[in-house]
This record gives structure tokens, C-alpha cells and sequence, in this order.
């Protein structure tokens, strides 16, 4: 049994950059890579790409990132965890195993599935969040329940390279390398409660090492263009040593990781996971080198009994459109082509919202100064149930140009589906995770 | 003098609740942060966007402050039809409190 372990996470959501997950994997001397790509709606959107074709429903970047990381986790003995299964985490391994054995290369890959529990969910129960019944809010399209580790252990014990998850709490991606590695107890909560604290330093990847952080003059970030991940030394005693590659851009200090301790906390002396409820108020963090924090402390206390469930559900649509006005009395003129938008839609839009948006978008910052604001782009924006009648918002924006002020530019609309999202709880016993292994 | 030049902050989501963590530069300046930027001011500070509680915790170990900021974000990153539905920037809004009572001679 190992007594430190190093972890290091290249991905903190979705659209994370590729480049900084190769770096970590080539020169970090990681033992596991954890790639975190799936928030509240992402999987809601999956789960209709799945039911469009079963065999999608996975993240859309999965295949780029494992191209690009296939040969050196191997080269590296790099063991990869990741939530890129989303909607469908076994489609997602049998396409892992296909990258892998084009390139004749032997791997064993795990996907854990048990998190869709849409036939279990009483879609008449209260929302968490509204305590109105669940289908009140619209259609549910997606029902998912936040797993903890123990997938995710089973997998280690069968020695999976890559282990592919749908919906699991994001520090228990991070704290179920830790559990298999150390040997603690499913029930050492205070253990737990300490790795959940490094995983939720961890999980949004660069927000520790200067990533979402930058303000010139008062928060410097050296070279930002080659933002370093993180990589953490977990020991057994639940403490660790945060850095990243030497050479990569960002900073790691304690500001940038008080920030991230505190980011999306709702109760820092009850931060809830499906493996532990940890304690974040006696968290210590310690600047031991250049770009390199010690964490020690924090703890925990005995894991809720339910599993929390995202329900995705069919909210609306959104239509959207903007123009700009620039030179004098800009302003006035796109109040005036907001309001007359307004007046055009009241009756099918009475929540319509306008926004003024601008700085030196279309002439340049030089032409006058003194006209200001002297450019303004209006925004407008409102809901339907219909798709077609949300369109009618970006019709009337485009129509200004012969309907509406003098000197308006660059028309923009658009029509999104919105995907809404509720919570509920399902007891523990109904959603039972399971491994499905493959082998290239 | 505003709260930006003291302290710096990053906001998160969830659902429709606001989390901003407030950070001093210096963690002398923690006291007075707990001292000044009560409840109340952020409250009124922010009014024209948070419409529900705000709860602040105080975090000594890290020396921080994190307000809580229920039925803040227009129904959340899923439903919102504010241009930053996340409430991303929001971090920067709270550091625009004037802070009056804040001591010049900290700058």
C-alpha cells in the first residue's frame, strides 16, 4: 500500500482546454488523472442526444481528449477517471476501447453506470427547490442521482486504466483513488471529510492555479496563454500538497485556492457528497513554495442517506436578439428601438428583458470622444413554450432595420431549447451503481 | 473607498443561491471585514438582484467571508434570462460596495 499519492485534473468542466491535461500526463509524474466534464445540464443534454442515437449520449469532446492522451497514459502508467460518460458511460468505453485498439494498444476500461434512475423517480414528489411536484415544472427528460466512490473503488480493484462514470459528486472522482490507495475505511468520515476538501480544490482544474482569478494590477497571473492544471500529493493522513508543472503558466497561492475552497459552498460546515458530509471551518492552507499550498485539516461526519437526483426537464425556449447603435445618442436611439420591441411584443411577451450592452465594438475606440456611451448593443430576450413563437423576439430585433431608429448594426438571433433543472431524493438502495468491464 | 481595493472574491451557483466568498489581501484586514461588511449592507448593496435570504458565514481558519444569497440568480444558470445566467461576474459587484466606514488610511 502506497502512503502519498499524486493526482492531478485536467479537465474542470465540459469545454475545458486539451492542451493542459497532455502537459499533466507527460510531465507531471501523475499516478491518476482525473478529467471532471459534466455540471447540472450537461447530462440532461446528453440524455437527449442518447435518445436521438443510442449510441451518443457521452461527451462530445471524448474522443479528442482520449486521441490526445491515449499513447502517453499508457507510456506514463497514468490511471484515467472521468465523468465523460455522461447520458451514456458504456457507449463512451466501447468507444474508448475502439480508439485503443486502433492503435493496438491493451487497455481494460470500466464504465460505471446506475446513476440513471429515470423509471424510479416519483416525478409527483416536491422539488427540492420549488416543494411543487417535480412534473409541474415541465417535462423531465433526464433523471440522475449524484453517486459517491465505491464505483469507482470496484473499478480500481480490478484494475482498470480508464474508468468512465455518468453522474458521481465530483470530489468523489478524486477521493476514491485515495480510499483504494490508502486502504481507509468507507466509514473513517473524517478521513473522507479531508479528501472531499482536496477534491473540491481540485475539481475545477485551473481555478486553483490562477485560472479564473486574473485582475491586472491587483491579482498578476504570469503567463495566463500557458495555464498549468493542478496536480495534488495526497498522504495517508488525508493532507496534501497542491502544485503544478514547472514551467506552465497561472500561480498557486492562497488566494487563488481560498477562492476555490469557498467557490459554489452553500455551507461550509455542511458540504454534502454522497460519501461524506465534510466540514471545510477547519481547513488550514499553508504557501510551502513558489506556486506550491499545503492543505491539512478539515473533516467530516457520517454520509446522508439518500442520493440527491437532478431532474432535467423541458423548460422552454429562448429567443434572443441584439443590435448595435454607435455615435450620438446611441443610447437613446437603442432605448427607443428597445421599448418599440416591447410594444411589438407585449402581448405574447410580457417578461421580455432588455439589456444595453457596449464599449468599441464597431468603430474602433479613436473616432470621437465625445459622444458617450458611444456605443450601445441592445440585447433582447424572452421565453415561449414554442420554439417558433421564442423566434419572433429575434425576428423583431432584426426588423429595426427598417422598422425601427436610424444607424442600427449587426443583428444577432437565435432560438435555444432551455433544459430546466429540479432536485429531488432517492434512497440509497434504489440506485445501486455497476461496473461493466471491457478490454481492448 | 470600495471593497475591490481590499479584498477579492469569486462567485459560484447553485440553483438559484449565490455563493461569494469575500477574501482580504491582507489577513489583518479580516476583523474589520466581519466588522463592516454585515449582512445587512450586502443585502442592501446587491437589493436589485437578490430577492431571497442572505446568510454570511465567517471562516477564521482561512480568514474569509462567504455570503450566501438565496433567489439571486433569476431562476438559475438553467431558466435565467440574464445574459450571465451563472451570476459569474457578480463577484465584482459585491466588491463595489463604497465602503464609508472603511478607514482611509488602509490603502
Amino acid at each position: 500500500m502506497k502512503d502519498k499519492i499524486r493526482i492531478g485534473c485536467g479537465a474542470g468542466f465540459s469545454g475545458d482546454r486539451l492542451d493542459p491535461s497532455i502537459v499533466l500526463v507527460e510531465k507531471g509524474t501523475l499516478d491518476y488523472l482525473v478529467l471532471e466534464c459534466l455540471a447540472e445540464r450537461t447530462i440532461a443534454l446528453a440524455q437527449k442526444r442518447k435518445l436521438q442515437d443510442p449510441t451518443k449520449g457521452y461527451d462530445p469532446l471524448l474522443e479528442r481528449r482520449i486521441e490526445s492522451l491515449i499513447e502517453l497514459l499508457v507510456s506514463r502508467k497514468v490511471c484515467l477517471i472521468t465523468n465523460m460518460g455522461a447520458a451514456n458511460p458504456i457507449a463512451a468505453a466501447e468507444k474508448v476501447v475502439q480508439i485503443a485498439k486502433a492503435r493496438k494498444i491493451n487497455l481494460k476500461v470500466a464504465a460505471i453506470t446506475g446513476d440513471d434512475v429515470f423509471d424510479r423517480v416519483d416525478f409527483g414528489k416536491p422539488a427540492l427547490e420549488t416543494s411543487q411536484p417535480i412534473s409541474n415544472a415541465g417535462n423531465p427528460v433526464s433523471a440522475n442521482a449524484y453517486l459517491g466512490a465505491v464505483g469507482i473503488i470496484d473499478a480500481l480493484k480490478s484494475k482498470a486504466d480508464v474508468i468512465i462514470t455518468g453522474r458521481i459528486a465530483d470530489p468523489s472522482l478524486f477521493i476514491a483513488p485515495m480510499i483504494h490507495e490508502f486502504g481507509w475505511s468507507l466509514e473513517d468520515f473524517d478521513l473522507l471529510g479531508k479528501g472531499t476538501v482536496i477534491g473540491h480544490l481540485m475539481e475545477c482544474a485551473g481555478h486553483i492555479t490562477g485560472g479564473y482569478f486574473a485582475d491586472p494590477g491587483k491579482k498578476d497571473v504570469p503567463d495566463m496563454a500557458h495555464l498549468g492544471h493542478p496536480f495534488v500529493d495526497v498522504s495517508r493522513d488525508g493532507s496534501g500538497t497542491i502544485s503544478k508543472v514547472e514551467g506552465t503558466g497561472g500561480i498557486i497561492n492562497l488566494l487563488t485556492a481560498k477562492e476555490q475552497l469557498l467557490y459554489e459552498v452553500v455551507n461550509p460546515f455542511e458540504y454534502y457528497t454522497p460519501d461524506v458530509i465534510a466540514d471545510f471551518t477547519s481547513v488550514q492552507l499553508m504557501q510551502v513554495g513558489p506556486n506550491v499550498v499545503k492543505v491539512t485539516g478539515g473533516s467530516g461526519k457520517a454520509r446522508p442517506s439518500t442520493y440527491k437526483v437532478s431532474v432535467g426537464y423541458q423548460a422552454s425556449y429562448l429567443g434572443e436578439g441584439e443590435i448595435t447603435y454607435g455615435g450620438s445618442n446611441a443610447i437613446a436611439r437603442a432605448k427607443l428601438a428597445g421599448e418599440t420591441v416591447r410594444e411589438r411584443l407585449m402581448v405574447d411577451f410580457p417578461d421580455l428583458r432588455i439589456d444595453l450592452i457596449g464599449e468599441s465594438s464597431v468603430h474602433g475606440k479613436e473616432i470621437s470622444f465625445t459622444s458617450r456611451p458611444y456605443e450601445i448593443r441592445l440585447r433582447v430576450v424572452g421565453t415561449s413554450p414554442s420554439s417558433a413563437k421564442a423566434a419572433l423576439v429575434g425576428e423583431e430585433v432584426e426588423a429595426l432595420y427598417t422598422n425601427g431608429p436610424g444607424g442600427g448594426g449587426g443583428v444577432r438571433k437565435n432560438v435555444t431549447e432551455v433544459i430546466g433543472i429540479v432536485s429531488t431524493l432517492i434512497p440509497r438502495e434504489q440506485a445501486a451503481h455497476k461496473l461493466t468491464l471491457l478490454q481492448s | 473607498m470600495k471593497l475591490y481595493e481590499i479584498a477579492h472574491s469569486r462567485a459560484g451557483d447553485k440553483g438559484n443561491t449565490l455563493t461569494l466568498s469575500l477574501i482580504p489581501y491582507k489577513e489583518e484586514d479580516y476583523a474589520l471585514l466581519c466588522e463592516k461588511v454585515t449582512v445587512a449592507r450586502v443585502r442592501r448593496h446587491l437589493s436589485e438582484l437578490v430577492k431571497g435570504d442572505v446568510v454570511r458565514y465567517e471562516l477564521p481558519n482561512i480568514a474569509s467571508l462567504l455570503f450566501v444569497c438565496h433567489d439571486a440568480l433569476a431562476g438559475g444558470v438553467t431558466t435565467s434570462l440574464r445574459m450571465d445566467a451563472h451570476g459569474k461576474t457578480l463577484s465584482y459587484a459585491l466588491l463595489e460596495m463604497d465602503n464609508e466606514a472603511l478607514p482611509c488610511q488602509l490603502l
